[in-house]
């Protein structure tokens, strides 16, 4: 069937490029039943997308190594979750795979918006068309995940390290996370383009932004555990740049959610959200280029390939045709309002807003500076781990306190008197958890220490938060405490479930100190029945195993471990080596403590004869950062909820021209 | 297998081509033109969104007073302008309303 998938792909290109072309004309001119016309290519080619994508899937379950594809990804021992997943891992299927949610999306954002995309953003279709449009000229004439070939005897395999739990997950919702953000971006530029700057694009793409930017952060907290258990150095963010290509446009994000609650509430940084909104989209393309580009020697970039150019292209356009499209429409979006005091909720997520941005271009520098170098020069240089952390402590030290800080100061101007007030408790806690920890010795590290105390004074500012704002709605009428708890979060879903997310980054932050600091590590030869302590454990080498698994080879170190005389049962690290893929990977093992949250974390990383070269490490905190993945989607799951009330209210405003935004 | 997958590429395209050439079947005739904003509308658009903006500010402004975040000083300063706001807001709207009415009354 690669014949239809083919065909498919060429349905596909037809439809989003009519998409783009007549969508635009309909726009330009005013033609209600052409636009209505581009947006049904869209759902068309959503379908044809879809009929593509299962021809492909059905390829890979059934192993038919006809496709190159499937036989460049898959073999026949392989377990079929894993040969499914091959449909990421490959550049061409995830290029599929990004079509497919890019059209899904846009489809699902055109049709919960209808009368809006029709008649008030008519750009929104032909813009998103011609996202689409790009991706497929590259699935039809440059990344053909439909190739055929005489079938070999068996595949090639999936690369070991991919055949991971973790992996089945994080590709797929990082390209959520990309993809999602197109839509606010689509959004924008279509009220730039409609000359309709108004709210409306922002209320719409309100919770596509927020999803787009849940969706990314939960792939980088999966990704990051799948290099914490597959990678195997005991570290689980390397700033790799293939990991800091998710992590700019989920920064930037960030600085978006924060500086866009600005313009609603003061109708302030109108052009500053634009930018942010094209500055995400342009650099979640940017983060797909350096994936699927080969220009990086990086773990995660798998394949050498010809797309970069076009990548490079598409990406100068779309900030070429953003930049003017924001300047020509700059007269719209000039604010009619000013910031007030330098000591005002506002300038807080001004603060926020510079620091997350200042630390964006820092990490795109690190990522651009050794190719730019190795490209202009020829001299290969590496950016390395020091230089991130640098700026990770220099800016993100003070993002923290400005997440303590900026709930507990009113909009427009507060007095020093009154931030004096509310700061003291939130200080308090802060001053003494600091002194604690001195005492307990964390004066190891000072910025560790400054950071478990910024890290209180958040915390406590959170806590005193909800319980202020509780005792008050507890004060105006005869409800219980629950009864005002849950009106206070509801009533505020944005501002309360922002405040979750709050926790759950210093959790990560917590966590990503303690493994960061406050680590420890032995390593040496054990012959079997060697000793070794690291920490408060104590381990012993049984001996080795070699066992036969589905598609590998596998051998283990049996490690007996004690804490405090107490036996805690034997764990076992090794090594797998696979037979089809002809490849060796390094299986960790990991004894978690819940109580602790810190992890036994082994490594068996040499064998020779009967005895192991074994790393142990202990990573006091590490469970938090995981813990923190589930805090942030409770958070992010409170702050998307649709509201009611406020559906309402919107409805009302814009029944005139609009009803159907109350369902936005 | 070759023919078969050319037929149901082949019907998928027909599909495609009927689902985008919809509008123009259910619809051939009639009024085709994208409403454009008068600016009037625009303004009654942007006075409800400072409206809002004003009342939503007054209504953290009281809640933020009461959970002790602004002191009784500096909400005396802020109320009275927010009130000044949402007043003229208010007033604005008014007057947009009327200017719409008034044509419909004339014979």
């Amino acid at each position: 069937m690669p014949l239809l998938g083919r065909a498919a792909l060429v349905v596909v290109l037809g439809l989003v490029a009519y998409a783009a072309v007549a969508g635009a004309y309909a726009a330009f001119t005013g033609k209600r039943r052409l636009i209505e016309s581009a947006r049904n290519a869209l759902y068309a080619a959503l379908a044809a997308a879809g009929v593509a994508s299962l021809v492909l899937l059905v390829a890979m379950g059934t192993r038919d190594l006809g496709f190159v594809y499937v036989a460049d990804h898959t073999s026949k021992e392989l377990p079929l979750r894993y040969a499914l997943s091959a449909f990421w891992s490959g550049q061409e299927g995830s290029l599929l795979l990004w079509l497919l949610i890019l059209l899904g999306m846009s489809c699902a954002a055109i049709a919960l918006n209808g009368r809006l995309t029709r008649r008030v953003l008519p750009w929104t279709v032909p813009i998103l068309g011609g996202i689409a449009t790009f991706f497929a000229v590259l699935l039809v004439f440059v990344a053909n995940p439909f190739a055929t070939q005489a079938a070999p005897a068996d595949g090639a395999g999936l690369n070991p390290s991919l055949q991971n739990p973790y992996m089945l997950a994080h590709p797929p919702l990082l390209y959520l996370g990309y993809v999602g953000l197109t839509i606010p971006f689509a959004f924008a530029m279509a009220a730039l383009a409609s000359k309709r700057t108004d709210e409306r694009w922002i209320i719409a793409t309100r919770r596509w932004t927020l999803a787009a930017w849940t969706f990314l952060g939960i792939a980088i907290l999966l990704g990051a555990k799948w290099a914490y258990e597959e990678v195997g150095w005991g570290g689980w963010y390397a700033w790799d740049p293939v990991e800091n290509a998710a992590l700019m446009p989920w920064i930037v994000a960030t600085a978006y959610l924060h500086s866009v609650m600005v313009q609603e509430k003061k109708d302030m940084l109108r052009v500053w959200n634009v930018i942010l909104v094209a500055g995400a989209f342009a650099l979640s393309l940017f983060g797909t280029f350096l994936t699927r580009s080969g220009i990086l020697s990086s773990i995660h970039s798998f394949t050498e390939s010809s797309i970069g150019p076009w990548f490079l292209g598409f990406i100068t356009l779309v900030l070429a045709a953003s930049i003017a499209l924001i300047i020509w429409r700059l007269p719209l979006l000039r604010s009619r309002t000013r910031l007030e005091s330098l000591v005002s909720r506002e300038a807080a997520f001004l603060y926020n807003n510079l620091f997350l941005v200042a630390f964006a271009l820092t990490v795109l520098w690190g990522v651009l500076y050794p190719i730019l170098s190795d490209a202009v020069r020829g001299v290969t240089v590496t950016v390395g781990a020091p230089y991130y952390d640098f700026f990770a402590i220099a800016f993100g030290l003070p993002i923290v306190l400005l997440m303590g800080l900026g709930p507990l100061v009113a909009w427009r101007r507060a007095s020093l008197r009154a931030l004096g007030r509310a700061v003291a408790w939130p200080a308090a806690v802060a001053l003494l958890a600091g002194v604690l920890l001195l005492l307990a010795g964390a004066g190891s590290s000072p910025a560790g220490l400054v950071g478990y105390t910024f890290a209180a004074f958040v915390l406590a500012a959170i806590v005193l938060e909800f319980a202020r704002g509780t005792r008050a709605r507890k004060a105006t009428g005869s409800e219980t405490w629950l009864g005002a708890f849950s009106g206070l979060v509801g009533r505020n879903r944005r501002r309360y479930g922002g405040y979750v997310v709050h926790a759950a980054i210093v959790l990560l932050m917590l966590g990503a100190i303690g493994i960061g600091a406050f680590s420890t590590t032995t390593e040496g030869d054990l012959a079997p029945g060697e000793r070794m302590e690291v920490g408060a454990y104590t381990l012993t080498y049984r001996g080795m195993t070699e066992t036969r698994g589905p598609n590998a080879v596998e051998r283990r170190a049996r490690i007996a471990v004690e804490r405090d005389g107490k036996d805690l049962g034997v764990i076992e690290p090794g090594k797998n080596s696979y037979l089809a893929e002809q490849q060796v990977s390094n299986e960790v093992a990991i004894r978690s403590d819940p109580l602790r949250a810190e992890d036994l974390f082994l490594i068996a990383d040499q064998f020779s004869g009967d005895d192991v070269f074994l790393k142990a490490i202990v990573n006091p905190l590490v469970n938090l950062i995981w813990l923190a993945g589930l805090v942030f989607l409770a958070g992010a799951a409170v702050a998307m909820w649709p509201d009611a009330r406020e559906a309402r209210r919107l409805a009302r405003r814009f029944a005139a021209e609009d009803p159907a935004l109350a369902r936005a | 297998m070759e023919a078969l997958a050319l037929a149901l590429g082949a019907a998928l395209a027909v599909a495609c081509v009927v689902l985008v050439a919809l509008p123009f079947l259910r619809e051939p005739g009639g009024d085709d033109s994208l409403p454009e904003p008068t600016p009037a509308e625009r303004e009654r658009l942007r006075l409800e969104e400072e409206r809002d903006r004003a009342l939503a500010a007054l209504k953290e402004l009281e809640f933020d007073h009461r959970t002790g975040k602004v002191s009784d000083e500096d909400y005396r300063a802020a109320v009275g302008q927010l009130r000044a706001e949402a007043a003229a807001a208010l007033k604005a709207l008014d007057a947009v309303a009327d200017e719409r009415k008034t044509p419909a009354r004339l014979p």
